[in-house]
């Protein structure tokens, strides 16, 4: 690829070659006694495993980029790579905009805390100043449709409430670029509608989504474009339809 | 390397400028972590609010124990040792302003490592600077080590310890202490991180090395060819220096800050370049 494809200001996200590696020690070394005797010996063997290996691609503002391929073929991982929780190996990555990663939401609630509490404890994890999540707090608490447990501890919520509220935080304020994994099963049916229509309002107002998705028909109807990952490579990336049919003949 | 306008032309969202992160960006390690750790400075206070929140919820004295806890000790210290170290009725707010700073670099240190080896899953699934468990660390540690002075006073007037202006300097020596555990806390993280053992090997060199810093005895009862042994441990300048403005009501002389203030500044750096250049590679391990 010509590096000049990169250079567009429509792109949001632009990965350049990236590797990512894992490097598993092959028994596993629990103990600072044992690595000592080891290193001694010479005995410590890595097993080093590529992730992502090579991977050029770029969102461009405002798309709905999918991403396919079997389990460990990458893709959470290109993901983390993306929301910075994994720094690549090898290559480049560049970022233009707030990414809100919609992959572990409810990530660092206390459950001795109360909802009100980890609000804003969740708030700052995911990167907001003490205005920003006053501004929006009340709008939090009217989304996620949990005014009358606000402040009662979240050890008492149910499952499908905690996911309310996560869900609530990590989309209060617009992000340039949304990461998510898997389409989501928050709440009931009716809460699920409104997640949906929360994200088709951010695309409309020119969020990029990077999606991950088991579904065919979803990166189909929702993607314009995507990619297909096969064992941290990139088979092919364009057209939904040709990519999914591609996956598809090599016998998926 | 291909060229990345900075500025861009999409309208942001935000009143904010938009956020850039360019992992090929050539700032060292050590600054960037220093920069993330700013911008997430209100992550820091609500960390600490969490620590401090969760020790005290549930239990029934809540934030009384950060002020029995040390008096406890310092009651049966007392009473166990006041024949043998202490010929002078102030000897419990000796042993008392002395726990005070061990107990801070205790506390702190051990926080830095459990928080980030057990609370490191955040660090696998969210982006947070990864200093910012060993920063709130020192940060609750600050704020029970402020608490803990509740029972010093009421210790100091019982015995007829006086309090003088001195204490004015207590700042500066809570500082070079706070860099210290710091920079010791972000270095054992990084090898509890790797290591698991390093948790319970550190418990054991604690006790040791309490015993061998003067805190529950006065130094000048080592024997003069035992004296190198105090001399070698970083600790006891440190808690020299914060109880000479605040038992001994004496202003410090440049002899006795200086050493505190190069250890403290020197085991910091050496702590924070140490836990940056491995921090990338936390999210595979822990």
């Amino acid at each position: 690829m010509a590096p000049d494809q990169f250079i567009s200001s429509q792109d949001v996200v632009h990965l350049e070659n990236v590797c990512v590696r894992y490097r598993v020690p092959t028994d596993r070394i629990g103990t600072f006694k044992e690595y000592l005797i080891r290193t001694m010996k010479r005995q410590i063997q890595m097993r080093t495993f590529w992730a992502v290996n090579d991977i050029s691609l770029n969102v461009r503002q405002g798309e709905v980029f999918g991403l396919i391929g079997d389990n460990g073929a990458g893709k959470s991982t290109l993901l983390k790579v993306v929301a910075r929780v994994l720094r690549p190996t090898k290559g480049r990555v560049v970022v233009r905009g707030r990414v809100a990663p919609l992959l572990e939401m409810g990530a660092g609630f206390h459950m001795e805390l109360t909802g009100k509490e980890n609000i804003f404890l969740n708030g700052a994890l995911l990167g907001y100043s003490r205005g920003q999540m006053q501004e929006k707090y009340q709008q939090i608490v009217d989304f996620s449709e949990l005014e009358q447990f606000i402040e009662a501890p979240i050890r008492t919520y149910s499952t499908g409430m905690y996911a309310r509220l996560g869900f609530s935080v990590a989309t209060a304020h617009e992000p340039d670029i949304l990461i998510v994994d898997e389409i989501l099963g928050v709440g009931d049916e009716s809460f699920q509608q409104k997640c949906a229509e929360r994200i088709s309002q951010f695309r409309q107002n020119g969020t990029s989504i990077l999606l991950v998705s088991h579904s065919m028909d979803s990166i189909q109807s929702m993607c314009q474009r995507a990619a297909w990952l096969d064992h941290g490579k990139l088979m092919a990336i364009g057209e939904p339809a040709e990519v999914i049919q591609a996956y598809r003949e090599k016998g998926h | 390397m291909v060229k990345f306008p900075n500025s861009l032309d999409i309208p942001s969202k935000h009143m904010q400028p938009t956020p850039y992160y360019d992992s090929a960006q050539l700032v060292p390690h050590a600054l960037q972590e220093l920069k993330e750790a700013f911008k997430y400075r209100y992550l820091l206070f609500q960390l600490v609010r969490r620590d401090l929140l969760t020790r005290y919820k549930r239990s029934f004295l809540g934030v009384a124990w950060t002020m029995l806890n040390p008096l406890g000790t310092m009651i049966i210290l007392s009473v166990v040792f006041s024949r043998i170290f202490g010929q002078t009725a102030t000897y419990p707010a000796f042993v008392l302003t002395g726990l005070m700073a061990w107990n801070f670099f205790f506390q702190a240190t051990n926080q830095a490592m459990s928080s980030l080896v057990w609370g490191g899953g955040l660090l696998q699934r969210i982006y947070i600077p990864r200093s910012s468990f060993g920063l709130s660390a020192i940060g609750s540690g600050l704020v029970n080590l402020a608490l803990s002075f509740v029972p010093l006073v009421l210790v100091m007037l019982v015995v007829g310890a006086p309090m003088r202006t001195t204490i004015l300097f207590l700042p500066v020596s809570t500082f070079f202490l706070a860099c210290f555990a710091l920079g010791v806390g972000l270095g054992l993280s990084t090898l509890a991180v790797y290591f698991p053992d390093v948790a319970e090997m550190y418990a054991v060199l604690l006790t040791a090395w309490m015993y061998l810093t003067p805190i529950i005895y006065p130094e000048n009862i080592i024997p003069a060819n035992y004296q190198w042994l105090i001399h070698i441990n970083p600790m006891y300048y440190l808690v020299k220096l914060w109880r000479l403005p605040l038992y001994d009501g004496k202003w410090p002389a440049w002899g006795d800050i200086w050493p505190a203030a190069a250890i403290g500044i020197v085991t910091l750096l050496v702590g924070w370049f140490i836990f940056t250049s491995k921090s990338d590679e936390f999210a595979y391990r822990v």
